[in-house]
């Protein structure tokens, strides 16, 4: 019971609901979900948003916002947010993707949204492996990364290499802000959901597709507990998916923020 | 109303336009390439979505997307693109969102060609993506009846909250006739419950296929169905002629009907008691309507620009006394009136007063 002496000092963003997460101790995906859920608060832009979730574990995303969702085939996030922007243009719509969602069975539909300057925003969290399946190799999964799919570490000359996402679709001219954040420390935390907040905002402005690649730990498919997890962020993730601004476009540096 | 002579892929796409389309989202390929051409043009000049998607994948994604929301919104395709989008008509069914979406079926299988078939039946009548279910499938057999059932195909689509097929071909898509347009539509959107469009006062809403629980995914299982059920109580549809007296009933849809009605015409002309029978609807298939007709009918041929792909429903609908006789063309062939005349001739009917 809050009396006149209580003061809310924290509390979960109103655009989050209730729901238990499914998600694993240690896991990214809460920290980034609250992230998301704070800049649309901070926005004011509930109501009017609309979220596309994908498949893997951001599968259940819908059951954690508290805004209108729609839950899309493996990779096709894209598509569906670009069919619901194009008829919505006044609200706001997001897809949220992990890395074997838009890094392999869905790179056509990611490619592609961008190439058009689809005005959506892309919350593409990136743990280096399959998590909802159960560990195995993912596109973005690291040269020597054992998982249950690659057991004795991904041998490139036979699995190929990681796919930095990000660093491809800064090159399309379509693109307006791709950036790279991570969460590995409260530092970085801050980062991320201050890019999550210029994304949401190139969208409002109308200024085109926008990226946030966020970097996340899975200590449960990387068989490592939650802290050891956080270091391999930092020590193994981020030298081969180095953080920073990959494309900001002119018109997203100048733009006005509410 | 005077008639204009129109290509058919163009006239469908006018008659989604006069239906009140909302969005299209395409791919192109032959033989329906000029439907997407046709709206390039005509929906950006009424200020409406026109988006070349990258696949036919992204194309039924994106009109997942779309119908979503309530818009009303299209995809058309042909045979081999069809087979992409199977994956997102399963998703959309089991959401229930309302779609349509045109198939100017060509040769199959693989690459195939580009010549008019009907060997899509099975993926479109059946379910052709995984689990249960089957979407609203109309077989036109001229540019006129493409046209009309293009028109209603969207309030379809709405009431029953289901994917409505238009199961053409590359000769109805490809071939020019004389139609009568439609009256433009304007459509005021109307909310139903369950559209997204911004949680603004209202709790949010959720489109989704998903039900982890097996109680949950029967009950989405058991909503498809229901649906599905309202549409086999009120939307069989299918055409009879001549079958009141007939010795043999020669059953075919689409364009092999057309070319069936040629011959079923001259047969009666020579005083030979052949009738026909053309579901409009395939899915759900008249099955009474033929049912009906077994029980003085013991004859039946049907007539498929396939390998007899509906035969398995005529045979379900008529037991197992009546003889079902097939003539079919592959690979893209048209059957002649003539071919079907051997066919039916090779039948041995006795002629009227004989």
């Amino acid at each position: 019971m809050l009396t006149d002496a209580m003061e809310i000092v924290w509390q979960r963003p109103s655009s989050l609901t209730p729901a238990l997460t499914h998600y694993c101790p240690g896991c990214g995906h809460g920290i980034i979900n609250r992230l998301v859920g704070e800049v649309i608060d901070e926005l004011g832009i509930r109501e009017t948003t609309i979220g596309v979730a994908s498949v893997g574990c951001s599968v259940f995303a819908y059951n954690y916002f508290d805004c209108d969702f729609a839950e899309a085939a493996h990779g096709r996030a894209p598509a569906m947010a670009t069919g619901i922007k194009r008829v919505r243009p006044d609200r706001t719509v997001f897809t949220y993707q992990g890395d074997g969602d838009l890094a392999s069975i869905g790179t056509a539909e990611i490619v592609h949204a961008a190439a058009r300057g689809e005005n959506i925003t892309v919350i593409f969290v990136n743990n280096a492996v399959y998590g909802m399946t159960g560990g195995q190799m993912a596109p973005t999964s690291l040269p020597g990364m054992k998982t249950t799919s690659s057991p004795f570490g991904r041998d490139v000359h036979r699995a190929g290499f990681p796919i930095r996402m990000s660093e491809m679709l800064a090159t399309l001219d379509g693109t307006s802000y791709i950036v790279r954040r991570s969460t590995h420390d409260p530092g970085n935390v801050n980062k991320t959901k201050k890019a999550i907040k210029t994304a949401f905002q190139t969208q409002i402005n109308g200024l085109g597709f926008s990226l946030v690649e966020i970097l996340s730990a899975c200590p449960v498919n990387w068989n490592l507990t939650a802290e050891e997890a956080l270091h391999y962020v930092e020590e193994k993730l981020v030298p081969y998916y180095p953080l920073g601004d990959l494309k900001v476009a002119e018109t997203v540096k100048n733009m006005s923020v509410r | 109303m005077t008639k204009e002579l129109w290509k058919g892929n163009e006239a469908v796409a006018e008659a989604a336009v006069r239906a009140g389309l909302h969005a299209y989202f395409g791919y192109p390929i032959t033989p329906q390439t000029e439907l997407l051409e046709y709206l390039a043009k005509r929906m950006v000049e009424l200020d409406r979505v026109f988006l070349q998607a990258e696949s036919e994948l992204a194309a039924i994604n994106m009109v997942y997307g779309a119908g979503s929301t309530g818009a009303r919104a299209m995809t058309s395709s042909s045979s081999p693109g069809v087979s992409l989008m199977q994956e997102g008509i399963s998703y959309i069914v089991a959401s229930g969102v309302p779609c349509v979406l045109v198939d100017m079926m060509r040769g199959g299988p693989g690459l195939g060609n580009i010549a008019p078939s009907q060997a899509d039946y099975f993926q479109l009548v059946k379910g052709g993506g995984h689990g249960d279910y089957h979407p609203l499938v109309l077989a036109p057999a001229s540019v006129q009846e493409a046209v009309d059932l293009t028109y209603e195909a969207f309030d379809l689509a709405m009431k029953y909250r289901s994917v409505v097929i238009i199961a053409a071909d590359g000769a109805i898509g490809q071939m020019m006739e004389p139609v009568e347009l439609p009256p433009m539509r304007d459509i005021e959107p109307k909310d139903q419950g369950w559209e997204l469009g911004g949680a603004i006062g209202r709790d949010r809403r959720i489109i989704t296929s998903i039900g982890l629980e097996p109680a949950e995914l029967e009950q989405i299982n058991l909503t498809v169905q229901a649906r599905q059920a309202l549409m086999q109580a009120a939307e069989v549809r299918y055409v009879e002629r001549w079958t009141d007296d007939a010795d043999l009933v020669v059953v075919a849809f689409g364009t092999a009907a057309r070319v069936a009605q040629s011959a079923v015409r001259e047969m009666r002309e020579r005083g030979l008691k052949v009738g026909l029978f053309r579901p409009i609807s395939l899915w759900p298939f008249p099955t009474e309507q033929l049912a009906q007709i077994a029980k003085k009918v013991k004859r039946f041929l049907v007539v498929e620009m396939n390998a007899g792909q509906m035969v398995e429903d005529v045979r379900l609908a008529v037991g197992s006394e009546p003889s079902v006789a097939f003539f079919g063309k592959m690979g893209g062939l048209v059957p002649m009136p003539e071919e079907i005349l051997e066919r039916i001739e090779a039948l041995e009917l006795v002629p009227v007063g004989s």
